[in-house]
């Protein structure tokens, strides 16, 4: 079994006429927290959705676990998703179900287990994000943290071997914030997963993340642990690492002389 | 030239939706036989769609048919031959109004609101959801909606027109002092199964297909934000409006010749 679940290679991805990504290389590593980090509008998202196979790439292959997922059929790519997790940025949760049939969604749409496993099995899940008391609540009636926290149970349902999590702290609280970063540590380690998460929150991130990707402009401008990315002698990755307002990445949008601005008296 | 570009424009815009709705629907019907299997499905949806619109159509049919007792008896009353307001009464609402009133208040009730869900799951990246759970969103959300809207149609419109009968009957009868043996006896023997009824039903199996297609493929197309919704809700009851009297009139050439 290779040590890579997934390698991406070459990728170019255009929306419109600009170009998210361009002959992006990536590895991501088998039992590893990945990081894919980088400012918004970088396409952190998009990456995850061409991982997932729910868009396709202009040039370059993306791999999972040795299946080239661009040209899978459809019924192999929906083989190949039930050992992918994916925890969504608003948690996704159908807002018709309550918690507890959320969670049950995807063991009843993909098992024959008799309703009896499958109320066991839920609340384990439940219980692992610390939820089995909110079995009954309706989406609605959630945190935005505890909505996370039922979608990531909902994600673990199924026993998959990757987990990809779209900014997952974007929007919490001090509090759930914690959780969320200790769950994210917690069950890859004790599911033995692979978990990508995809955030611009450096400091949670980098306590849990094993391996960093920053990228920029469609490309990867710095790569390592955490630790090796404090020490990067790039100063596009100390920008974004320290959060430094003026750099490679201007504070000011392009625009001509500030003076010359001024005096022109040209209408806006 | 500018304008000679927008109307090219505006027409590949508009082959390519109708691509796209095609191909929908193909997505659609295909993932079909896999929802008949879960029933409770389409059991779920038929009571949303349907029975939830039983109320709006059976109080719409029996305004219409009284509508229609009293417009009709004035005009017939004339000609001394206001016994045949019954079948007056009948023929109109089994042939047209029943099918095509039932469809459009089916799109004003249930489409809306159709369009409006699968709007909203998508902009909730709940359809994406479904799709990284490998559960095909066609299948298990558009499907059963698609066939619950399709079989609720024809029946909602033979209860308009049966309600509507009746409310050409309480003015008729009622209150217009027409005989009810012959309003009853006319309608038996001059409204015809084969050219009257089943024309209509056929009518209104035709709306229920066009107006669940539309609904849900307007959801589904829907720009995921709050004004993409609201915009696809709007194009729901204007396209299947248009899209039903427009059929109406190309079936009514073609059956009542």
């Amino acid at each position: 079994m290779s040590e890579v679940l997934v390698r991406i290679r070459g990728l170019s991805f255009q929306r419109g006429s600009r170009m998210i990504f361009d002959g992006l290389d990536l590895d991501i590593r088998r039992g590893q927290v990945t990081a894919i980090m980088g400012p918004s509008g970088t396409g952190k998202t998009t990456l995850l959705k061409l991982i997932g196979g729910q868009l396709r790439p202009l040039a370059g292959t993306i791999e999972v676990d040795g299946e080239n997922v661009a040209q899978l059929s459809r019924t192999k790519l929906f083989q190949l998703r039930k050992r992918m997790g994916m925890l969504f940025q608003s948690g996704a949760l159908l807002t018709d179900l309550n918690v507890f049939d959320n969670v049950a969604f995807p063991v009843r749409e993909h098992t024959q287990l008799p309703e009896e496993l499958v109320r066991d099995l839920v609340l384990m899940k439940l219980e692992a994000v610390g939820l089995r008391g909110a079995r009954g609540l309706m989406p609605a009636e959630l945190s935005g943290g505890m909505a996370r926290r039922v979608a990531l149970a909902r994600a673990i349902a199924l026993d998959p071997m990757m987990i990809m999590y779209d900014e997952p702290f974007t929007g919490q609280d001090p509090i759930s914030m914690g959780v969320l970063v200790e769950l994210i540590h917690k069950i890859n380690k004790a599911l033995g997963l692979t978990s990508v998460v995809v955030s611009h929150d450096v400091a949670e991130t980098a306590a849990i993340a094993d391996y960093i990707y920053v990228i920029s402009n469609g490309k990867v401008v710095g790569h390592g642990s955490p630790d090796e990315l404090d020490r990067s002698g790039s100063e596009w990755v100390q920008q974004f690492m320290k959060g430094l307002p003026d750099g490679p990445v201007p504070f000011h949008f392009p625009a001509r002389d500030y003076a010359d601005d001024l005096l022109s008296g040209e209408k806006c | 030239m500018n304008w000679l570009q927008q109307l090219g424009r505006a027409g590949l815009n508009f082959f390519e939706r109708l691509g796209r709705g095609h191909i929908f629907l193909f997505y659609v019907l295909a993932g079909s036989p896999g929802m008949f299997i879960r029933f409770r499905l389409l059991l779920q949806q038929l009571f949303s769609i349907g029975v939830l619109s039983l109320l709006i159509v059976a109080v719409a049919g029996l305004f219409v048919g009284m509508v229609l007792g009293l417009q009709g008896y004035n005009t017939l009353v004339d000609f001394g031959s206001e016994e045949s307001l019954g079948v007056m009464v009948a023929l109109s609402l089994v042939q047209e109004l029943g099918p095509v009133l039932t469809a459009i208040l089916f799109a004003a009730r249930a489409g809306t609101s159709l369009t409006a869900e699968i709007g909203l799951m998508k902009a909730t990246e709940q359809l994406s959801g479904m799709e990284m759970m490998a559960v095909d969103p066609l299948q298990r959300v558009i499907a059963p909606r698609f066939w619950a809207g399709f079989i609720s149609v024809p029946l909602l419109a033979a209860i308009f027109s049966a309600v509507g009968v009746f409310g050409g009957y309480f003015v008729g009868v009622g209150l217009l002092g027409v005989d009810e043996g012959a309003f009853w006896s006319q309608i038996q023997s001059r409204v015809d199964f084969y050219d009257d009824v089943l024309n209509g039903i056929i009518k209104s199996v035709v709306f229920g297909f066009a107006a669940s297609w539309i609904a849900l493929y307007e959801g589904y197309d829907a720009v995921p934000t709050s004004e993409g919704v609201s915009r696809a809700t709007t194009r729901t009851v204007v396209h299947t409006s248009l899209v039903v009297l427009g059929l109406d009139v190309i079936m009514t050439a073609l059956m009542f010749d």
